[in-house]
């Protein structure tokens, strides 16, 4: 009978479909791995509430684990705690910055308190290395980039453009 | 026992208003799709509708089972219509021009994300789970649209007098947010949702401070239209549900 380390030890296989280079256990989604009976149950949070590749993971992690040979699989979805950023691990992070992609700077994201800091909404108070040249000198293009989880950045040093994780 | 079924129906109501909100405009949002008028904000645009939808999946998906007649995310987005539809008018406001649209959005985050804040104390542990969960995103759309509201208002002469006629035209649309009915005040007084009367003073507050930064004025008119909330919408809604309610009505067996 199969043991739930070495189901987390599989799933550390599973790569992000949208993030190749790191995990679903390095991103910090699966939240939980039981057994009930002859069934394995995973229990994954999503990232943002509408990010399209949470079908896809799902999917994945089912796919490996069948493969492993675990006939029944369920999958669970559990809101609380909500993901965060702070989950991702350090391998992850510089996992991250080889791909190309900065890596959240903890404790930056958005509060909803825009009242009284109106003023600095349009400043750069956030310091986004390059991940390709290092250079702090960098700017916000978009607070939005190519999935729901990151910003478009660009390095005034190399001039390239970059992709940021942002934190929530 | 009444009061229970009464409570019942109440928030089904409830949750059906703030899916509904945040469906409409995620599906306004979303015509943006290709068309935005610079690719940066082409693709912000689709995000933010994409959170919206994400957040209607989890508000709609409990106001079915809370209904308890089977009913899914899906049955109460592509198979009711108008009437039935309980979203703010504010959001079925057509696109206009981007400045119309970055204003659209500035109102409502600027009640959607207080008011998210308010659920997430809710007595019911299934809504505050999903307001904590949605607030974290609904506050990097804020941010957003009051940067932009504040770049292109204090802009050039032609962005001022686009964000300035935005909110002329919008700003008769807000009041409804912050009116509760019956409804409301039920649900408020069982605890599951903040009191909308309390929205006004952190909306208010935040609204004058990023318009005012905007260099543009609030509109001296105190009139305000109501009735979304009730199912009275503006002629704008159904067209917009024919072409979002297409596919599963003419295939409704269709499956992905």
């Amino acid at each position: 009978m199969v043991n739930t380390a070495q189901i987390w030890e599989w799933l550390a296989e599973v790569p992000d479909p949208e993030i190749p280079v790191i995990s679903v256990t390095e991103l910090g989604i699966v939240r939980d791995v039981a057994l009930e009976g002859d069934a394995v149950v995973v229990t994954v949070t999503p990232t943002y509430s509408g990010c399209p590749a949470t079908a896809a993971i799902n999917f994945e992690i089912e796919r490996a684990l069948r493969e492993k040979g675990v006939a029944n699989v369920r999958m669970q979805q559990r809101l609380s705690p909500p993901w965060t950023t702070d989950w991702l691990t350090d391998a992850a992070r510089d996992k991250l910055r080889a791909y190309g992609i900065a890596p959240p700077v903890d404790g930056t994201g958005a509060t909803g308190v825009v009242a009284g800091r109106v003023k600095r909404l349009t400043g750069a108070a956030l310091i986004v290395a390059c991940p390709r040249c290092g250079s702090e000198h960098t700017q916000k293009v978009s607070q939005h980039g190519s999935t729901p989880c990151k910003a478009a950045y660009q390095c005034r040093d190399c001039l390239e453009p970059f992709d940021y994780f942002k934190c929530i | 026992m009444g009061a229970v079924v009464d409570l019942d129906a109440a928030l089904f109501e409830g949750l059906c208003r703030l899916g509904d909100s945040t469906l409409v405009l995620g599906h306004r949002v979303s015509e943006w799709c290709g068309q935005a008028p610079v690719l940066e904000e082409d693709i912000a645009l689709a995000n933010v509708a994409l959170d919206l939808i994400g957040q209607t999946q989890m508000w709609l998906g409990l106001a079915g089972e809370v209904e308890g007649r089977e009913r899914t995310s899906d049955t109460l987005a592509y198979h009711r219509d108008v009437w039935d539809f309980r979203n703010l008018l504010l959001v079925e406001r057509p696109n206009g021009d981007f400045g119309h649209t970055l204003m659209r959005q500035f109102l409502f985050d600027a009640w959607h994300q207080p008011m998210l804040a308010g659920l997430a104390q809710s007595r019911d542990t299934r809504v505050a789970e999903i307001a904590v969960k949605a607030g974290k995103e609904v506050a990097y759309h804020l941010e957003r649209s009051a940067d932009l509201v504040i770049r292109l208002g204090d802009g050039s002469g032609e962005s001022h007098a686009r964000m300035q006629a935005a909110l002329d035209t919008l700003w008769p649309y807000t009041g409804e947010m912050m009116v509760p009915d019956a409804t409301d005040a039920a649900l408020a007084e069982a605890g599951i949702m903040p009191d909308l009367n309390g929205l006004r003073t952190t909306w208010d507050a935040l609204v004058q401070d990023v318009l005012a930064e905007a260099t543009l004025t609030i509109p001296e008119s105190g009139f305000m239209h109501k009735g979304g909330k009730q199912g009275q919408h503006s002629e704008h809604l159904g067209h917009m549900l024919a072409t979002m309610q297409f596919l599963p009505r003419a295939y409704p067996d269709a499956t992905w």
